[in-house]
């Protein structure tokens, strides 16, 4: 169902539809990383540091000589993969508390609820670099704490769904069959409220890359050398007179990424769930 | 009015208290304690010295009594004192940084509502057109730069290549010898570009948003009523449609605040501003406890009001909240 | 910076800016750096103008004593004397302190000390403040991490207004050059007061060149010229440090005449200076820091307990690669714990030239070798794999590291590094011994004196010696260099030292970088020295006709 609907959104909207290659160009690029002719994003070069793009660079060299072009497609990686498991994290602890919340109702909501409020309180981003300052700023920690702190959305969405949809006829007549609350929850609510929770995941992503590029800027998100596009970009930063591929192409990998998720999801959301325009 | 503001203050209590236990439990949480920042791997140094820092800050208690003890100085807004070598009040610390860091971002919603608003509604009532397009691509890339980046990108141009404006600080080495006139320009010009790359991805954002709840009012039935009416479009727009679209949008920048703290600790960095961004990134990285539970308590103290403010403007606009109660 | 007086602390370089402050070594000849020369034609010093430099951090506390921050030794260094400071030589020599005479075999020093010198705050200084600085240092109520020098005095008495006495328990070589500008406190203004909440750690009276004017938090602390200093006037009006805290910003800053006065990096000393318009307007200066970097093995690991395996990981490293990558070639590679150059520096000891295949002879010796070809040397079935740490915010460590990474990676050692937060990497891995190998640095100073680190007595939990090296022979070394005052011996005793570690290498040691401060060209009277640039920077001035910022008003 939501599939048809899907592809449907993506035919009429040509932006979306761009979006939408644009993303799974991407993918194919992470998974197939290491099947590439490009070379080894970690070889160290001490004789190319910072060299000017060329044939056999084509996107330059970096403070180590290694190759920025191998080092940005690795970067996709560990930044889709920054992405991905963050809002996954989110997308789980949102949906959990949201259909325990919305479906229980009574206190345990208001508990949920005001835990929700709490947290939005935080200026995200201060919570964040605490948090991540004192662990070990490895992808793991990061990961954990940009989907720790991003649920919130997620779960008010979800709570909004099973309010509405929990009063629904065929929500009430699984009840009177005596039908099990899990059940009820696992099969006939959630089901039919993850529309709205896959538009958030998918922009939740290009926030979760942005997060991770500003963390890098500080020196605390993933550490060298494991590449990821804020870290590259960051030290593009460091010398962005004397070496601006070093800051142009994570740039526009970030750039191009984050446009094609929210114009990906954007799109979706539009098409599958009118009453949702224009929020964010 | 007065027993909504009431009942609305109210709600706020739970929320306080979840505040400051969230902030105190991130904080202690983790490993590691101040002492090692301050003894630094000081081969002077010696185990009993370290013994007595830590009895000085009382870190040998067990969690839950310096968390009851940090709540009772905290009512009587005393975050302590500060674990960095300076031994300040963490208060008088905030006190310093956080009239810059609220002037920025008063200064940055001002900035993003009074551009926002009109190019919102103007996109929205011409839907389609080349400037509802060109707005589009400029809200899509305004999500998508990753800001620190753009800041530098400014920089370079306005500061270095043109010597437009200056690169840092909020005051130039010659300030105090400035006239009147000259001392107003040496501020707008240091904060021009900082309030300016604050606004930038609000101002994407918010424009959106604008245009969106525009599209939505125009839909509403009342609109139709007042066109069918013989009213001109532009007094339809701005007289009807504008006032009900900007509701929402209120409620929004209010929700925004916490998201402008956050980022300011990118801008107070790059552009060298001594506001709360920046004292809360060296707290974090020298583990200043107190200093880092006092900034987070009241930056989200802070979202608070801003939620505060937002709904009850909005209370004041449209009578059927009060009467709905507090949500 | 300033005269950083005699603060021999090895503390670890957090980041690259801290190599700008302490000292070093006098300019190297590879590439002749424009030094202007004082004195020449129509550049007369005259009185006026500022230096604005640029810090990453800021000052925490301008009370030396309480201060571990080199931002902060850095300002105080220029408002507060202390009794005697290394002169451009490193000599010691008299700074408040007139004169000094060592008795009963070195066990008591008597200074002299300057009759005409007064407090900021014109209150007259005396043998009083002193005393009551020593007694502040020394109580254990102070937070401070300077205190055991001091500890080891017996007795410390005022003989007179001008003549202040301490006794030592035993002989301790190290002890005049503690008498710096840690213990000289303005007693009318702290008696009776706690030194931790006083006002002076924030507005400090000194008797120094430059007294304090004000500090704006985060963004500048603003120091003027005392036109009564003992020593005379200094030329240069004021001194501004500004805080700002990204490196790019700074540099731009500094393009743009914002700043007079910062450390570059390698890159930008090397590959973002070297251009007309910084070769007209600005002077590069390049010496050797007081500090070196390392790799260190926990001695308590099985497999690194054989000297033959520490050798052969030497061996395999190319210090000269990582000076080329990491720092352009802005260093030199480290031998053992001292910076080269100094008096007790040892050149004279066993060298590791990059050498793959002895590397792999040796730990062939040792009981390494691929015998599953796998790529991976092996040992009773256990692969040669360990994990090398390092504190997070240093670039150029995490560079060292990921070059040793490859490198090893050739012979069939497999290295895995973890970047860790400062106090996390400190509390829970160094103090706890709970690590494999690591990369850090020390920062070094001018006397030789490495008890700390290396004694086998100071390998507790906490303890510096964190690797657990034991070598009774460098024990009894370091007991006898503490205990002997004459130079030419403790040279011996310390030469002996360094040859042993060369031997042991319970460190790679890797590499000593260069310090590398641009100041602008209209700033004359620098003289490069071991101790840096700053030390004599009351004497600095810009000739009348080039000033930038005029005069300031200065009350006396």
């Amino acid at each position: 169902m939501i599939w048809g609907s899907v592809w449907g959104a993506l035919r009429r909207n040509p932006l979306t539809l761009f979006g939408g290659c644009v993303v799974v160009f991407l993918f194919a690029v992470a998974v197939s990383a290491t099947l590439l002719p490009i070379p080894d994003p970690y070889a160290i070069d001490a004789d190319a540091v910072l060299e000017v793009p060329s044939f056999a660079h084509p996107f330059g060299t970096d403070e180590l000589g290694r190759d920025v072009l191998s080092r940005v497609v690795y970067g996709a990686r560990i930044s889709l993969w920054v992405g991905f498991v963050s809002v996954g994290i989110a997308i789980v602890i949102g949906t959990l508390l949201g259909s325990i919340g919305g479906y229980y109702g009574g206190w345990v909501d208001g508990l949920i609820m005001r835990f929700v409020d709490v947290m939005l309180c935080f200026p995200t981003f201060f919570l964040i670099l605490a948090v991540i300052a004192f662990l070990e700023p490895n992808i793991g920690t990061i990961m954990a704490i940009i989907g720790l702190t991003g649920w919130m959305g997620v779960c008010r969405l979800v709570r909004a769904e099973f309010l509405s949809l929990k009063e629904r006829d065929f929500v009430q007549s699984a009840r009177a069959l005596g039908v099990g609350n899990l059940r009820i929850i696992a099969r006939h609510i959630l089901p039919n409220s993850l529309t709205p929770v896959m538009v958030a995941a998918i922009l939740g992503v290009a926030g979760a890359i942005l997060t991770e590029s500003a963390l890098s800027f500080l020196g605390i998100g993933v550490q060298p050398p494991t590449p990821s596009w804020g870290n590259i970009l960051t030290s593009g930063k460091d010398n962005i007179q004397i070496a601006w591929w070093l800051s142009l192409f994570p740039g526009l990998a970030i750039l191009l990424t984050v446009l094609s998720y929210n114009l990906l999801g954007e799109g979706l959301r539009d098409a599958l769930d009118p009453r949702l325009r224009g929020m964010r | 009015m007065l027993s909504y503001l009431a009942r609305r203050t109210l709600t706020l209590i739970p929320l306080l208290f979840g505040i400051t236990l969230v902030s105190f439990l991130v904080i202690h949480l983790a490993p590691g304690s101040p002492i090692d920042v301050l003894a630094d791997l000081n081969p002077k140094m010696t185990a009993e010295a370290k013994q007595r820092l830590i009895t000085y800050y009382g870190l040998d208690k067990p969690l839950h009594e310096r968390y009851w003890q940090w709540l009772r100085r905290f009512l009587a807004l005393d975050f302590g004192v500060s674990f960095s070598a300076d031994r300040r009040a963490v208060m008088d610390k905030i006190k310093e940084a956080l009239p810059i860091t609220i002037t920025i971002n008063v200064l940055s919603l001002l900035l993003i509502f009074l551009v926002a608003v009109p190019i919102g509604a103007y996109s929205a009532s011409h839907l389609y057109s080349t400037f509802d397009k060109v707005l589009t691509v400029f809200v899509y890339i305004g999500f998508a730069i990753p800001t620190f980046w753009l800041a530098l990108l400014t920089l370079i141009l306005f500061s270095v290549q043109l010597e437009w404006l200056p690169i840092s600080g909020l005051s130039s080495l010659d300030y105090p010898q400035l006239s009147l006139a000259g001392k107003m320009w040496d501020l707008v010009s240091h904060l021009i570009l900082p309030v300016l790359l604050s606004a930038f991805s609000g101002l994407a954002g918010l424009s959106r948003y604008m245009r969106g709840s525009m599209l939505e009012v125009m839909r509403q039935e009342y609109i139709t009523a007042a066109r069918s009416k013989g009213l001109s479009e532009a007094e339809v727009i701005y007289k009807h449609a504008l006032r009900n679209a900007l509701l929402p949008v209120v409620t929004i920048l209010g929700l925004s605040v916490p998201g402008l703290i956050g980022g300011s600790v990118i801008f107070e960095q790059i552009f060298g501003i001594p506001g709360m961004g920046r004292l809360f990134f060296t707290g974090v990285m020298s583990r200043d406890y107190p200093l880092v539970m006092g900034i987070l308590t009241i930056g989200a103290f802070l979202t608070l009001l801003g939620n505060l403010l937002a709904d009850v403007s909005y209370a004041i606009v449209d009578p059927r909240i009060r009467r709905g109660g507090a949500g | 910076m300033g005269a950083r007086g005699l603060i021999v602390f090895f503390s670890l370089s957090l980041s690259l800016s801290l190599y700008l402050s302490g000292c070093g070594e006098r300019q190297r000849a590879e590439t002749p750096a424009p030094n202007p020369k004082p004195g020449a034609v129509g550049l007369e010093p005259a009185h006026g103008d500022t230096v604005v430099e640029g810090s990453i951090g800021e000052a925490t506390n301008l009370i030396p004593m309480l201060a571990s921050d080199s931002a902060s030794h850095n300002i105080a260094g220029l408002i507060i004397n202390g009794l005697v400071k290394y002169d451009k030589d490193v000599r010691l020599v008299g700074d408040l302190a007139e004169s000094w005479e060592v008795s009963q075999g070195g066990l008591q020093i008597t200074f002299k000390l300057h009759r005409n010198v007064r407090w900021h705050d014109r209150h007259p200084f005396t043998a009083h403040d002193v005393l009551f600085g020593f007694q502040t240092i020394i109580n254990p109520a102070t937070p401070t991490a300077y205190a055991e020098d001091f500890r080891q005095v017996k007795k410390a008495e005022v003989i007179d207004d001008y003549t202040f006495r301490v006794t030592y328990e035993k002989p301790f070589a190290p002890a005049l050059s503690s008498w710096g500008n840690l213990v000289v406190l303005p007693k009318h203004l702290l008696e009776g007061k706690d030194v931790t909440k006083s006002d002076l750690a924030r507005r400090p009276i000194g008797t120094g060149p430059y007294r304090f004017k004000e500090w704006i938090s985060r963004d500048r602390v603003i120091l003027e010229a005392n036109p009564d200093y003992f020593e005379g006037r200094p030329f240069i009006d004021r001194y501004v440090i500004r805080v700002i805290p990204d490196l790019a910003t700074m540099f731009l800053e500094l393009k743009a005449g914002g700043l007079d006065l910062m450390g570059l990096t390698p890159i930008q000393y090397k590959r973002q200076t070297d251009d007309p318009f910084f070769r007209d307007n600005f002077s590069k200066y390049r010496y050797l820091a007081n500090a070196y970097t390392y790799l260190g093995y926990n001695l308590l690991e099985p497999k690194f307990q054989d000297k033959r395996v520490r050798q052969a990981l030497t061996y395999a490293i190319d210090k000269d690669e990582i000076i080329k990558v990491v720092l352009l070639g802005l260093g030199a590679p480290a031998t053992g714990p001292y910076k080269p150059g100094l008096w007790f520096y040892n050149p004279n000891v066993k060298n590791y030239p990059h050498d793959p295949a002895k590397a792999l002879a040796l730990l062939k010796e040792a009981g390494w070798a691929d015998r599953d070809s796998d790529g991976i040397l092996d040992k009773d079935g256990q692969p040669f794999e360990f994990t090398v740490i390092t504190n997070e915010g240093n670039a150029l460590r995490h560079r060292t590291a990921v070059i040793i990474q490859e490198r090893l990676k050739k012979i069939g050692i497999r290295i895995k590094i973890r970047v860790i937060e400062w106090s996390a990497f400190i509390n829970e891995f160094i103090d706890k011994k709970d690590f494999e190998a690591t990369i850090l640095g020390w920062t070094t100073g001018f006397e030789p004196d490495q008890y700390d680190i290396w004694h086998s007595s100071k390998t507790g939990k906490k303890e510096l010696n964190f690797i657990s090296y034991k070598n009774p022979e460098v024990d009894e070394l370091l007991e006898a260099g503490r205990r002997t005052f004459e130079q030419e011996k403790r040279k011996a005793i310390y030469g002996r030292f360094q040859e042993i570690l060369a031997e042991e290498q319970p460190y790679a040691f890797l590499y000593v970088p260069e310090a590398l401060p641009i100041v602008h060209a209209r700033i004359h009277g620098i003289e490069p020295s071991p101790l840096g640039i700053s030390y004599n920077f009351h004497r600095w001035y810009v000739p009348k006709e080039s000033q930038k910022y005029g005069r300031v008003a200065l009350l006396p």
